[in-house]
């Protein structure tokens, strides 16, 4: 397992030297994926609270595809954005083709749908629970939405953590639409696979590890607000 | 208590209310089969009767929670007046939104578009007259049941509904709550709210009700004045009921 | 009256919201990329982006004319794809024919010889096909193929492998009809597919740069270099403004112009791998 010790050894070297391509390999990582999952929640967290709670026709047939785009590879929706951002495509003119607002789109169509079923889910139970009452108050749908997004925000949180670990883990959609330019739109999971390409095998295992503690950072402050917000309420 | 007294003072109360040929059908079973009454301002109605009665389901079709088979109900006295807006509706358990006790009150005005002042005024006033004031920043689901139930009530009342339906809110409680509770609704009644509670327990019925319903396998078998129905009421399953002898499942009776 | 904080939660929620919005503000709005920048988009290839060759020579460029190189370095199928849908201001591969037939359907103005490297095909010191030393690479493929010994291949449609199927049918071999067996067809990039050689102790055939910088080698070495056949040779393209009308072609120009004229030429033959010389500049040398 000498490559797992070099690994080790390549990511502190790394973190510590500070190097600087990787910080900006970082920071560009983190503001890809969290616009990504803002947007995504953005869309995602009143879709699926709307799925929950209005009755219309055709909805089971969207809730269908919704868990089943949950399954979407990156690649394909890497390449989907591609051919609409393209300059032959219809979104051309934009101009947005390897830029990181391309890759943040791409993001964003891949994680919406995660965010969206967890959320109908979510509100689902909620408003089992809450609906007499909601409706004794004479409170609108759209009011009674709002109610159980913020009611139901803890678990919410759940859902925007599962997509923002999708979007940072995956390398296809970024790939496709960023082309991997360096300083432009390199981030941590294009790199490792350029590296791995390169044959730097431990230096990629490196940033893997690298990655995985960020993972693990965003993971920990999670839980340390929902803890936060479970002690306040039993304060 | 000024402030929680006189809940028509806007405008004038949508009783009384009808029930035409009520009928209710589900899953292949009528459950409620045809009801007709009317009630009327200024008296106590309890909805009694055994388990699997009806009563939840009539209550529920009363508030509008869910819309009848067949049959009509009727606010003979809202016109114009969305009916709605004018009822409230406490539910055997207490439901609870994840914020603070006065916030829940709050909740329930906001959606009446109350100015912020009059609002705080009457979250006040109700959280005072529940014994709740002292809760009121605390996060409500961490109150006992009981207490949530004074909650439940005190943000009903806080609305100033004309009619106020309670579906056996003492079911879930210890006697001590229970009693509370029992105070509380005689204090909205006082203030000017119909009430309309249904209960299996007959020892509440006589301390509350002014006029009984007795509703047996979905239908109304009498609408009594309460001194009348607990010493000779008129039907048979009634005496039966009284007696603890009416097994809703058989069609006989056990000696 | 009381205070009973009802307005807590909702100063709550405004203040999260606000700074949700304020770090969303500076993270997209002090980002680089953002700014208003004097920039090309070049398509070119994986292999001659792994080389080092671009970290190089592109900062000389820059200094010289303030105009910023983005590479999007990806097979040359796809590079040619990519600039003939108008999403690159310039194309640079390694692909004669596939790059005057882009010239010739007009999505390039213009095709001009850049430089040259060579590959070289590498494979286990033990040798078992017993190439090591020999001048003609055709015939080493021969012997690999008739000691049916593993051959790693891009398989990528690249200019790589294209290279590579032309020796094969020079070798008179049939690798379609082999696929699967010792001749494996990765799909990869080169990076990739010399990761699957060093794994499965095959042959394969690599661009020298590529290799140079390969760090995970194994137990490969090169075993046949320097036959003529092996000569691969770069071409840059200007993508034509007729066709897209948003082409940077101004910088563009200036690009295709540099890297052919001295400074450009010089920069690329003094790129060196330990001390090793990857790149050879001929540009007008061959004319076109």
């Amino acid at each position: 397992m000498s490559d797992l010790a070099d690994a080790f050894a390549a990511a502190a070297m790394l973190i510590w030297s500070l190097d600087q391509d990787l910080v900006g390999i970082v920071l560009l990582s983190l503001r890809v994926t969290l616009t990504a999952m803002a947007i995504a929640a953005v869309i995602g967290l009143p879709l699926g609270g709307a799925l929950a709670v209005f009755r219309f026709p055709g909805r089971s047939a969207i809730l269908i595809t919704i868990n089943a785009l949950m399954g979407l590879p990156p690649v394909v929706v890497g390449l989907i954005v591609y051919l609409m951002l393209s300059r032959a495509g219809p979104l051309g003119a934009l101009g947005l083709l390897f830029t990181p607002a391309a890759m943040i789109l791409a993001q964003a169509v891949l994680i919406t749908p995660i965010i969206a079923a967890l959320s109908c889910q979510t509100i689902s139970g909620l408003w089992e629970e809450y609906r007499e009452q909601l409706q004794s108050f004479a409170a609108r749908r759209g009011d009674a939405l709002a109610t159980l997004l913020w009611e139901g925000r803890i678990a919410l949180l759940t859902a925007l953590l599962a997509g923002f670990g999708r979007a940072s883990a995956e390398v296809g959609a970024v790939m496709i639409v960023g082309g991997n330019i360096d300083h432009v739109t390199r981030v941590m999971t294009t790199t490792i696979a350029l590296e791995t390409s390169k044959g730097n095998l431990s230096l990629a295992l490196g940033l893997g590890i690298i990655l995985i503690s960020l993972a693990m950072g965003v993971a920990g402050g999670t839980y340390a607000l929902k803890l936060a917000a479970e002690r306040q309420r039993s304060a | 208590m000024t402030g929680l007294a006189d809940p028509a003072s806007a405008a004038p109360a949508i009783l009384p209310l009808g029930l035409e040929g009520l009928v209710f059908a589900a899953g292949g079973k009528t459950l409620i089969k045809g009801i007709t009454a009317t009630l009327s301002a200024g008296s106590r109605s309890i909805v009694l009767g055994p388990n699997g009665a009806g009563k939840t389901l009539l209550l529920r079709l009363c508030h509008g929670l869910i819309q009848p088979t067949g049959g009509r109900i009727v606010w003979k006295g809202a016109a114009g007046i969305d009916p709605a807006l004018r009822q409230a509706m406490v539910f055997q358990r207490p439901v609870m939104l994840r914020r603070s006790v006065a916030a829940n009150v709050d909740y329930a005005l906001r959606l009446r578009d109350l100015a912020r002042a009059d609002r705080q005024q009457r979250i006040e006033d109700v959280l005072t007259a529940t014994g709740l004031r002292r809760f009121a920043t605390q996060p409500a689901r961490l109150l006992s049941v009981g207490e949530q139930q004074k909650l439940a009530l005190a943000r009903a009342w806080a609305l100033r509904p004309d009619v106020l339906f309670l579906d056996e809110p003492t079911a879930s409680l210890d006697p001590a709550a229970t009693r509370a509770v029992e105070e509380i609704i005689l204090r909205i009644d006082a203030a000017g709210t119909k009430i309309i509670m249904s209960t299996h327990d007959l020892a509440q019925a006589r301390r509350l009700a002014n006029e009984v319903l007795f509703l047996h396998r979905g239908r109304l078998c009498e609408q009594t004045p309460a001194p009348v129905f607990f010493t000779a009421p008129r039907t048979a399953e009634a005496g039966y009921f009284l007696e603890g002898k009416l097994f809703p499942q058989l069609r006989r009776v056990n000696p | 009256m009381m205070r009973w904080k009802l307005g807590e939660q909702a100063a709550r929620v405004a203040a999260t919201l606000a700074l949700a919005i304020g770090m969303l503000w500076i993270l997209v709005g002090t980002s680089p990329a953002w700014a208003e920048e004097r920039f090309i988009t070049v398509a070119s290839t994986t292999s001659t982006q792994n080389s080092g060759l671009f970290d190089k020579i592109l900062p000389a460029f820059t200094a010289a004319s303030g105009i910023e190189v983005r590479v999007v370095a990806v097979g040359t199928g796809q590079a040619i794809r990519l600039a003939e849908r108008g999403d690159a201001d310039v194309l640079l591969v390694h692909h004669k024919p596939s790059e005057e037939k882009f010239v010739a359907d007009g999505f390039g103005v213009r095709r001009f010889d850049v430089m040259y490297n060579d590959f070289v095909i590498v494979g286990p010191a033990a040798d078992p096909a017993g190439i090591r030393g020999l001048n003609d690479a055709p015939a080493a493929l021969a012997r690999i193929a008739a000691a049916g010994q593993p051959f790693a291949s891009r398989a990528d449609d690249s200019g790589t492998h294209k290279l590579e199927l032309e020796l094969w049918k020079k070798a008179g071999v049939d690798v379609k009809a082999a696929s699967g067996t010792w001749y494996r067809e990765t799909g990869s990039g080169m990076g990739a597919t010399l990761n699957t050689a060093s794994g499965l102790d095959a042959y394969a055939i690599t661009d020298r740069g590529t290799w140079l910088s390969f760090n995970n080698k194994g137990t490969l070495a090169i075993m046949v270099e320097g036959d003529k056949a092996l000569f691969n040779q770069y071409g840059v393209i200007l993508v034509n403004p007729a066709r897209h009308q948003h082409v940077k072609a101004k910088d563009g120009q200036a690009f295709v112009e540099w890297l052919i004229s001295a400074p450009g030429q010089a920069a690329i033959n003094a790129y060196t791998i330990n001390g090793e010389q990857l790149f050879f500049a001929n540009a007008g040398k061959l004319g076109s």
